[in-house]
């Protein structure tokens, strides 16, 4: 069988066509930097379409705000694992982003005087959420693809990246795709690579998580020996429609829905007395949970209830109406005239690729970096979100990420020579789809998947302890091995989504071993990180970031400082 | 309960043309039909291949013909379609790679010629422009279209006619063109003021009939011929 090879240059690499991928696109186009943008969905099918509730930035339109409440917000919401000076640049630049995005024409939802409206959400302390009603990630990613046709930004639209080439000598010198469409290898050689390659939530059974949402960028970038940082903390949304883990904005609760209990009471009051509904996500999960263990889900069954109807017809339509279609169309009920039946969901990764505050890969605790090679949005680990991220603040942290790390790109690449791709770099991706393509398993990629839905669900979920996870970490590992039985039914080159699902499974076991060793690892509680066994935040011996390398001995780790520079940490109470 | 699908199946590297293949499959209450041809495709027959991402209505991956009808796969309930076997194709008027997967570049192709970008050539102001919620109540509808293709792939006049832009382009013309911000009115009023713009549009609703997000397509064409027709460009 001949797979043929498709060699380009340009001096810029964008893989990835979310808000973080495309924003970083734009920062390079308005550079005038040769830049080839590549996705394996159309840009606007990526993942950032699906947010609803709202983008963070304290521009003061609906009550006082201040920058450094924003940052304070963020740092007591992260249970001080974020990185301060990270956090201090982002609440700053969080405000030039948002006017720049209604520059570019984003129809945000408005005050009666024209201005930007504004609403409340969980763990920020100002209504300080830009939106569109509840499809605020919609209306962003369309509005910078628009911008990416304006500016005539080269995509290669539907191509998997398989590999991320880093040379012996340290440095990343571009990706190997498989072109979807056609079948075949498409070298890209590059003087800078970012990798805007979105979140991992398809790693659990339950998640609000767009199918594509396997984590390939982490898994890139773990098979060259190179670090993940904080992997461990997984954000579970506490409203995803039941069953279905498909999400009911934060926003809701925004704009006043109660959480509900079998007995009708809002349970919140028993958690998180001043804030209620709108404490951080974590605690709310872990309310919802509790309650649900407890025998006090509805009718003792395993969800509760969000209810909107106090809020009205009118107020539903108007600033929810997505919410409305989503749960008419998936569970029947429309929350005009009933409450809606929901449980938590797995929704974000708060680690990933580490980097510096420009977006520049690191790779130890020294924050060493890794030249030509850049990472923004979900995939990517800054901190600024540290153990629990605040709703609103990931498009944020996305748009602006992504424009700071393209800006940093064409500074580069101005002055960067370019590397060339090693020989057996292609050889491994070759042998990587052949293996697929010509091989003979016997288990379809979605029963390992179905396999690590239960392990990842049951064992490294919203409570955690010490047997389940070192099950967790051995189950994973054991379908690691089981990766070779893989059998991808479809041999053909034109559109296979048999072999894209098999690359995509491969993907999903190798990173959520680090997700599972690390919880393991991390003998605190923290943000979304709940151990049972040590319910308590240990400042003195956990207040540091993990860096995880997979091996062939298993998961090595690392840790580097959380930089703290305004607020000491004290405890996190709501 | 056991339900039966009729998957319009090609793969042009070992079909000589395309044919029909029926699957039966034990379908849950609340099952989607992308939900259906997800199980066929990761249990009964890998082969099988179709777009999706989002699962929740929003990403416009899933666009296909179902029982004869443009529809949203993730967003079609099976209880909703009756009792007998569930016929599932590709979008009708585009080229077919493989399966339900069609090629969607002619689609953006129409979609860039309406310069599908907000257009401002006054200095903009340090923080946003001001748009009252009438002002953007007037556009709204139409910048939550997600450009999933139903509408354009179930027009007469596109099937006619691959040159005609389109119900979806057009409504993204309609979008920028009466976005009170907006300055480009014109030179998109330019491009659409034509026999392949909309004057194409013979108001047969079968656009607005397909959209998943039930936005009235027609209606806004029609408000960009009266204003082709009224303006003094
Ligand atoms: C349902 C939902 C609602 C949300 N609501 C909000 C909200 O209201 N406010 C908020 O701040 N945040 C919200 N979030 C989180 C936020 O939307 C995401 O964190 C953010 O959009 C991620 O953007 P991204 O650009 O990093 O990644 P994504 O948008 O996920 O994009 C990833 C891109 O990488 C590409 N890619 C991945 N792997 C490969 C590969 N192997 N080869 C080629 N391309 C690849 C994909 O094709 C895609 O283009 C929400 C998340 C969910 C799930
Ligand atoms: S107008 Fe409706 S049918 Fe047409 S592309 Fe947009 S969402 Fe799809
Ligand atoms: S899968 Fe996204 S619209 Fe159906």
């Amino acid at each position: 069988m001949e797979i043929e090879k498709y060699y380009h240059k340009s001096d810029a690499l964008v893989v990835g066509t979310g808000l973080a991928g495309l924003r970083a696109a734009l920062a390079l186009a308005d550079a005038g930097i040769d830049t080839i943008t590549i996705s394996k969905v159309y840009p606007t099918r990526s993942h950032s379409v699906s947010a609803q509730g709202g983008i963070a930035a304290a521009i003061a339109h609906a009550s006082d705000d201040s920058t450094e409440l924003h940052m304070w917000d963020t740092v007591k919401g992260s249970d001080y694992l974020g990185d301060q000076d990270a956090i201090e640049m982002f609440v700053n630049e969080a405000i030039e982003t948002v006017y720049e995005m209604e520059h570019m024409g984003v129809v945000f939802s408005r005050m009666p005087d024209g201005r930007i409206a504004q609403r409340r959400f969980g763990g920020h302390s100002r209504p300080r959420a830009v939106y569109a009603a509840d499809y605020t990630g919609h209306v962003l990613l369309h509005t910078l693809f628009e911008q990416c046709i304006k500016k005539r930004v080269r995509f290669f639209n539907e191509f998997f990246v398989l590999k991320l080439v880093y040379r012996e000598d340290g440095v990343v010198s571009g990706v190997i795709a498989w072109d979807i469409r056609n079948g075949g290898l498409h070298i890209f050689n590059a003087k800078a690579t970012l990798f805007a390659t979105g979140g991992f939530g398809r790693a659990f059974k339950i998640t609000s998580n767009s199918f594509a949402n396997t984590g390939d960028g982490l898994a890139l970038v773990l098979r060259e020996g190179l670090p993940i940082e904080d992997l461990e903390f997984v954000q579970f949304h506490p409203t995803g429609l039941y069953r279905l883990g498909i999400l009911v904005t934060e926003g809701a609760r925004g704009e006043g829905g109660y959480l509900l209990n079998g007995k009708g009471e809002r349970f919140m009051k028993n958690y998180a007395p001043e804030k209620m509904e709108l404490a951080p996500r974590d605690v709310v999960s872990r309310a919802i949970q509790t309650e649900i263990n407890e025998g006090r889900g509805i009718d003792g069954k395993d969800y509760v209830y969000i209810d909107l109807r106090h809020l009205g017809a009118e107020k539903i339509k108007e600033r929810l109406p997505q919410i409305r279609e989503l749960a008419m169309n998936f569970v029947g009920v429309d929350p005009i005239k009933e409450p809606i039946p929901i449980q938590p969901t797995a929704h974000y990764q708060m680690g990933g690729i580490p980097t510096t505050k420009k977006g520049e890969v690191t790779k130890d605790s020294q924050n060493t970096i890794v030249p030509g090679f850049y990472a923004a949005g979900e995939c990517a680990c800054v901190s600024i979100h540290g153990a629990n991220r605040l709703g609103t603040n990931s498009q944020q942290e996305a748009i602006t990420m992504g424009r700071i790390a393209g800006e940093a790109m064409a500074e580069f690449v101005k002055k960067a020579d370019l590397f060339s791709i090693p020989e057996q770099a292609i050889e491994e991706a070759e042998a990587y789809v052949r293996k697929y393509l010509e091989g003979n398993g016997s288990v379809r990629p979605a029963e390992l998947r179905e396999k690590l839905h239960e392990t990842m669900t049951n064992k490294v979920g919203i409570f955690r302890n010490e047997k389940d996870l070192s099950e967790a970490v051995k189950e994973v590992r054991e379908l690691e091995e089981q990766i070779p039985k893989i059998k991808v039914e479809d041999k053909g080159f034109i559109f296979n989504l048999d072999l894209q699902e098999a690359l995509e499974t491969e993907n999903l076991i190798l990173f959520s071993e680090i997700v599972a060793a690390g919880a393991l690892n991390r003998k605190e509680s923290r943000g979304a990180h709940y151990r049972v066994d040590y319910p308590k935040r240990d400042d003195e011996n956990w207040l540091k970031h993990t860096l995880a390398w997979k091996t062939p001995e298993g998961v090595k780790f690392d840790y580097k400082p959380v930089v703290i520079t305004k607020y000491q940490p004290q405890e996190r109470k709501y | 309960m056991k339900r039966k699908f009729k998957i319009f199946r090609y793969d042009p590297q070992k079909d000589k043309k395309p044919y029909y293949k029926e699957y039966e499959i034990e379908v849950q209450d609340g099952w989607t039909v992308l939900d259906a041809i997800n199980h066929i495709h990761f249990y009964v027959d890998g082969t099988l291949a179709f777009r999706r991402a989002c699962r929740s209505e929003i990403c416009g991956s899933c666009a296909m013909r179902i029982n004869g009808k443009n529809r949203l796969a993730c967003k079609t309930q099976i209880k909703f379609l009756g009792k007998g076997t569930i016929k599932i194709e590709p979008l009708p008027g585009l080229p077919v790679i493989k399966d339900m997967i069609v090629d969607m570049d002619p689609f953006f192709k129409n979609l860039e010629k309406v310069k599908p970008y907000f257009i401002k050539y006054s200095p903009l102001p340090d923080e946003e422009q001001l748009q009252t919620p009438e002002e953007r109540e007037v556009i709204n509808e139409a910048a939550i279209c997600i450009l999933c293709g139903a509408c354009t792939t179930s027009c007469p006049s596109f099937w006619a006619n691959p040159d005609y832009l389109g119900p979806a382009a057009l409504l993204k013309a309609y979008r920028f063109i009466f976005d009170s911000r907006d300055e480009g009115a014109k030179e998109r009023l330019e491009i659409i003021n034509d026999r392949n713009g909309i004057w194409r549009c013979h108001a047969i609703f079968n656009c607005t009939e397909a959209c998943p997000k039930e936005i009235n397509i027609t209606h806004y064409i029609k408000k960009l011929q009266n204003l082709a027709v009224n303006s003094e460009f």
